[in-house]
């Protein structure tokens, strides 16, 4: 077993750094590194400088924190709720985010907290408080088994918080709707490093939370029932695997923005490709978020250059007909 | 096929005289009678327009977003783009709607009901003055209208050739962005109002080869362009926040108009609307951009 961990991290390990390597030296604009990293022209003065370390880096990065969060909160949703469908919209995480997000934008809301501006701050709000409210739910009516109630909760939340949401943009002036479109639609080009390093801070505590679960979620996604039976405190777990995956996803929409599949299709292919094994399932889908996430959005901005395409136009154009083929494997 | 009964054949007769009536009818709709006296005006340009050739009078509701000239207040509001109210619309019986050409299933209910209407939609500058001269002849104040066009082309004529000769910078044309960041940049296109009045202001666009109204740009494109000048737009009052929000762009400081601090911020609803106003906004263009020739 620890061969074959150590064997599948390197792998994803290394398909993770060379996308990381590559992505920030290819885009719409030539740079050149001897330009990049060359002393003799100040930083200033340099603008293959800085549309390295301010254009691309800081994409690359939000890329794998993006990637990576949305990819591990979607292993902890499918595991937890045993459904293979599930995932951070299915709880009504992404419907609060954007919530969230559409009030920042609709009143003009405007405070910087640490260097962050309102909109991830209310967007991460936005999707904690919607799966708070969902836990509650559940636990205020615990009969038969909780996933059951989670999901139906979760739908029944999401549905709500879109509602609430559209209503907030009919009343909004029509450019503040646009807006939020373009939020809705994600982007990963944050400008500086202040958002990012804001985000790491609820996905490193989600990766604790996180790294507590893969015997857990092995036992849970074979029924609660039957984990209980092994010794397991599967409300306690339940509770740990939530906050962590709420807390990863808020971080990942708040700074790109509800990005579409990544979720829902990034633990399916890890699945396919290492197994069932979380201690596996749940590293490798990080790794591989971010590789995929990365490349998306090397080919969002660059496909159409100079204009570029949202991210989330990209995750769901190629997410779309694996989520269709992997629906048809299934019911054959 | 062929082997329809010849009832069918009545059928169809009587179904093609139908649709032939029908679209006879629209058409009849459509060729309004000059000299509309209930006139509805959905989109602020237009209102505007309306006010400014002196027909205001004849204006029997406004769209929600009209808020120019103050005299708009005191007419009823029936909607706007997206949700025009048609109950309402109705019942003011109006001789004349001025709808936004994308509002199809306005204009289908209107054709219905035997309403006319003027479908409008915004291009370039040259669409402004087009459309107050052929709105002035549906309402029938021809004359007016077209000297409001007039006076507003030589306007803009007089600010052109008063910058003509002067060094034309290159500027980035802002006119909506994240709040506190430099995130969804939306700048004009090489195509449309605001790239026409940058133009006519004495700016060299620096998205002019990209033929759209609207490019959303990426930190990358604003260095990659270079831009000697960037003047956001607001189409709000100024607020207190503006000049911190301004300091956001000090992060590309390779950009010319970071290192050389000509970056502008412009307010007015003159910028979004492209009515009558748009002198006044190629005028505070051409001022900011070369106060020179204005001293």
């Amino acid at each position: 077993m620890r061969r074959r961990l150590i064997a599948t991290l390197a792998l994803f390990g290394a398909l993770t750094l060379v996308c990381c390597l590559v992505a920030p030296i290819v885009g719409s604009t030539p740079i050149s590194l001897s330009r990049v990293f060359s002393r003799a022209i100040p930083y200033a003065d340099n603008v293959d400088a800085q549309v390295f370390f301010i254009a691309r880096l800081p994409r690359v990065i939000a890329a794998v924190v993006v990637g990576s969060g949305l990819a591990l909160s979607g292993v902890v949703f499918q595991a937890l709720l045993r459904n293979p469908l599930a995932s951070s919209d299915t709880l009504g995480v992404a419907a609060g985010a954007t919530l969230g997000a559409t009030i920042a934008i609709t009143v003009h809301a405007d405070f910087n907290l640490f260097g962050v501006s309102v909109i991830p701050v209310a967007s991460f709000a936005g999707s904690v408080g919607a799966l708070v409210i969902v836990y509650l739910l559940s636990l205020a009516r615990r009969r038969g088994t909780t996933s059951t109630v989670l999901l139906l909760a979760g739908i029944a939340i999401s549905a709500l918080l879109s509602a609430v949401g559209r209503f907030v943009q009919y009343l909004a002036e029509f450019t503040d709707t646009a807006r939020t479109m373009q939020w809705i639609m994600g982007s990963l080009d944050v400008g500086n490093y202040a958002p990012i390093v804001a985000a790491l801070v609820p996905l490193t505590l989600a990766a604790a939370g996180f790294a507590t679960l893969p015997r857990v979620l092995d036992l849970i996604s074979m029924g609660t029932e039957s984990a209980e039976a092994r010794g397991v405190d599967v409300a306690r777990a339940e509770r740990v695997a939530l906050f962590s995956a709420s807390l990863s996803t808020g971080a990942a929409v708040s700074l790109g923005g509800p990005v579409l599949f990544v979720g829902i299709i990034v633990p399916h292919i890890v699945r396919l490709l290492v197994g069932s094994d979380h201690r596996l399932v749940l590293p490798a889908s990080a790794l591989f978020g971010a590789s995929f996430l990365v490349l998306c959005d090397l080919i969002a901005r660059t496909i159409l250059a100079p204009v570029e395409l949202p991210v989330g136009i990209v995750t769901a154009v190629l997410g779309g007909p694996f989520f269709l083929w992997l629906l048809f494997r299934r019911v054959r | 096929m062929a082997a329809l009964p010849p009832r069918s054949l009545i059928h169809r007769a009587v179904l093609g005289i139908g649709i032939l009536l029908v679209v006879a009818q629209i058409g009849a709709t459509q060729m309004a009678p000059m000299g509309a006296t209930r006139v509805i005006s959905l989109i602020p340009a237009t209102t505007e327009m309306l006010f400014a050739m002196g027909a205001g009078g004849k204006l029997v509701a406004a769209g929600s977003y009209d808020r120019y000239p103050p005299e708009v207040e005191r007419l009823p509001k029936v909607g706007a783009l997206l949700d025009p109210n048609i109950e309402r619309i109705f019942t003011l019986k109006p001789d004349l709607v001025v709808v936004y050409g994308t509002q199809t299933e306005l204009k289908n209910r209107l054709e219905r009901a035997n309403i006319p209407y003027y479908a409008y939609v915004h291009k370039g500058l040259p669409d402004i003055t087009e459309t107050i001269r052929s709105l002035g002849t549906r309402v029938g104040v021809a004359r007016q209208a077209n000297s409001l066009a007039n006076s507003i082309e030589s306007t803009v004529q007089k600010i052109r050739s008063k910058v003509a000769t002067l060094p034309r910078p290159k500027t980035l044309l802002v006119f909506g962005r994240e709040r506190g960041s430099l995130r969804n940049i939306d700048a004009s296109g090489g195509l449309g109002f605001l790239h026409d009045m940058l133009e006519a202001a004495g700016g060299a666009d620096v998205l002019s080869d990209v033929k759209r109204q609207s490019v959303t740009m990426t930190t990358e494109m604003v260095l990659a362009r270079a831009p000697d000048v960037i003047l956001e737009l607001r189409y709000g009052p100024a607020d207190p926040g503006d000049a911190e929000d301004l300091r956001q762009w000090n992060a590309l400081a390779a950009v010319p108009a970071v290192k050389s601090k000509r970056i502008y911020l412009l307010h007015g609803e003159q910028f979004v609307v492209p009515g009558p106003r748009v002198v006044l906004a190629v005028e505070q263009m051409a001022r900011t951009l070369h106060p020179e020739a204005f001293q």
